[in-house]
């Protein structure tokens, strides 16, 4: 099989049309956000973890979260990866119903991977992305199916959205099939069991956000657990009670396990916890948990059709439209 | 051997020039924040098979490089004027490496290892004690950018195409690079089952009142106490 080459696609129609995003415009974006998110950490998780390294009282864990946020600076003052498991990099698009793209979605896809083979090159990321058996690295971070790009949209608007996650961590996400009368004691066991098997000796590179998806098909449950973690801000509550309460008591639960940063003693565990839901079957309650480790990459730009880019910290991904709130 | 626990470990800071001598490994107790210099070499899956499995030598035997295995993979660019750049390292898991780690000691004779998360006691006990072999854990993991600052260039890179970036032998030329924490002693103790003891008090009033799922898993580890490892 040949190398994939990134620019492989629907060629763009030469003339922009009046009101599209203009497909270097994508493209260039993409390449900007892949340089932030490997190396420049989101506001809300810096604070978050520095908040922790401030009141956390055993000194190896201490240590450790002391570190970590020197790290972050080291990472921004040289322009180097925070982590040099650059993680595998990822799009979330979202836009405006009213958004037209110059060459359309086929031109958006070509753009993106273009932007990911050209940072794995020049940032340099690590090329993570292998074949499943053989092994084989374009060393490029593309192949089949890479990166993911997922898409979302909104009923006003003629933006485009696009995010970036390079998602690590190979330990500390799970799945498991509960029932309705494992109730909120179920979900709660589950989590701690996923936090304790991967929070020793730090396999989960915590402190981490760590997000639930509970309901939906078993992919739903792992795309919003996944969706929570990455693409939530630090301190964001879900809009429902139950479920809002839900996230504050995970998250001191998680806190309360004794555990710190590679799991040494401590009670620095979880930055926050983050919790979605998608209705499910009658008879079951699907729960997945992922976790996004303290090298939380993650970088969010909106395109304007007159070209501006305004670059922000927030991915703004579960909107009420998004959570399909008050609609029949 | 005496019994050590986590109230003597003091984190003293170590400063330690590579190639390791045994004098030095013998004297790091758990805990001890250490920084290196001198050449150092990568070395997981990739080299493990290449060399333990297929039987290929590298183009400088082992000896004559480091005693020093890094269980990681950089972040490194390829200059137009030739040579390499790394800026950031971050280590994998170690524990998958376990088995290779008899033949791997005893061939090249590699004293010190560092990785992610360690290996089990019973690695340390069996396998690096005999060997003279002492283990330190990165901090965190993901101190990529810290890391790279400790690298003062790349002296060579073996096996690039066969194995790729990720999975290649570099030869990393440190200075002052760190921190990294003693997991395992001469003796074969380890940091991280002292502090899995301690967390492991904590567990019984942790699940108390949470009952079993309705659902039961075929359970390969059922003990909390224990480790998935
Ligand atoms: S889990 Fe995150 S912090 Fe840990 S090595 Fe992977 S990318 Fe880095």
């Amino acid at each position: 099989m040949p190398s994939p080459d990134p620019s492989s696609g629907t060629a763009p129609r030469t003339a922009l049309v009046p009101g599209e995003i203009p497909s270097a415009t994508i493209e260039a974006v993409g390449r900007e956000l892949m340089t932030r998110a490997a190396i420049t950490i989101p506001a809300d998780f810096k604070n978050g973890v520095q908040q922790m390294a401030e009141t956390e009282t055993q000194p190896l864990a201490k240590y450790v979260l002391d570190q970590i946020c020197c790290n972050y600076d080291a990472a921004e003052e040289d322009l180097r990866p925070m982590c040099g498991d650059t993680g595998l990099p990822r799009f979330y698009v979202k836009m405006g119903n009213d958004c037209r793209l110059q060459g359309g979605f086929a031109a958006l896809e070509r753009g993106l991977r273009k932007a990911t083979a050209d940072g794995t090159r020049e940032i340099p990321l690590r090329p993570n992305r292998v074949h499943p058996l053989s092994r084989k690295d374009f060393d490029n971070n593309l192949g089949v199916h890479a990166p993911e790009i997922q898409y979302s949209f909104e009923p006003e608007g003629d933006w485009l959205d696009i995010t970036t996650v390079h998602k690590g961590g190979l330990f500390g996400s799970d799945y498991r099939m509960l029932f309705p009368a494992d109730g909120i004691a179920g979900i709660k066991k589950f989590f701690l069991d996923t936090m304790v098997e991967f929070g020793r000796r730090g396999m989960a590179c915590q402190p981490a956000v760590v997000g639930l998806g509970i309901g939906g098909c078993k992919d739903t449950t792992m795309r919003i657990a996944k969706e929570a973690a990455c693409l939530r801000a630090v301190g964001d509550r879900n809009p429902e009670r139950e479920i809002s309460e839900l996230e504050q008591e995970l998250k001191v639960l998680g806190n309360s396990i004794g555990m710190g940063p590679m799991g040494f003693v401590g009670s620095s565990m979880v930055i926050d916890a983050h919790v979605e839901i998608a209705y499910t079957h009658t008879g079951g309650m699907p729960v997945a948990i992922h976790t996004f480790c303290f090298a939380s990459r993650r970088a969010t730009a909106r395109i304007t059709p007159d070209g501006e880019v305004a670059y922000r910290s927030d991915p703004q991904w579960f909107t009420p439209y998004y959570r399909r709130e008050g609609i029949e | 051997m005496s019994e050590i626990s986590l109230k003597d470990v003091k984190m003293d800071t170590v400063r330690l020039k590579c190639p390791v001598d045994a004098e030095a490994l013998r004297k790091l107790k758990l805990g001890d924040l250490v920084f290196l210099d001198g050449p150092l070499f990568t070395g997981r899956e990739g080299v493990y098979k290449r060399y333990l499995a297929e039987g290929v030598d590298p183009p400088v035997p082992f000896r004559e490089i480091s005693n020093v295995n890094f269980h990681c993979s950089p972040a490194a660019k390829i200059l137009p004027e030739g040579g390499y750049e790394v800026k950031a390292v971050t280590a994998t898991a170690s524990f998958r490496f376990s088995k290779w780690m008899p033949a791997w000691l005893e061939k090249t004779g590699v004293k010190l290892i560092i990785g992610k998360g360690g290996m089990t006691t019973e690695d340390y006990r069996r396998t690096f004690v005999p060997n003279q072999a002492v283990y330190l854990t990165t901090v965190g993991y993901g101190l990529g950018a810290t890391y790279g600052r400790g690298i003062a260039g790349v002296r060579a890179v073996y096996w690039l195409e066969e194995l790729g970036i990720a999975q290649a032998m570099w030869v990393l030329d440190c200075a002052g690079m760190g921190p990294f924490i003693v997991e395992s002693d001469a003796e074969g103790n380890s940091l991280f089952e002292l502090s899995n003891r301690e967390i492991n008090r904590n567990l019984g009033k942790l699940y108390e009142g949470l009952p079993e799922p309705a659902l039961r898993r075929f359970g390969e580890i059922t003990n909390r106490e224990d480790e998935v490892l």
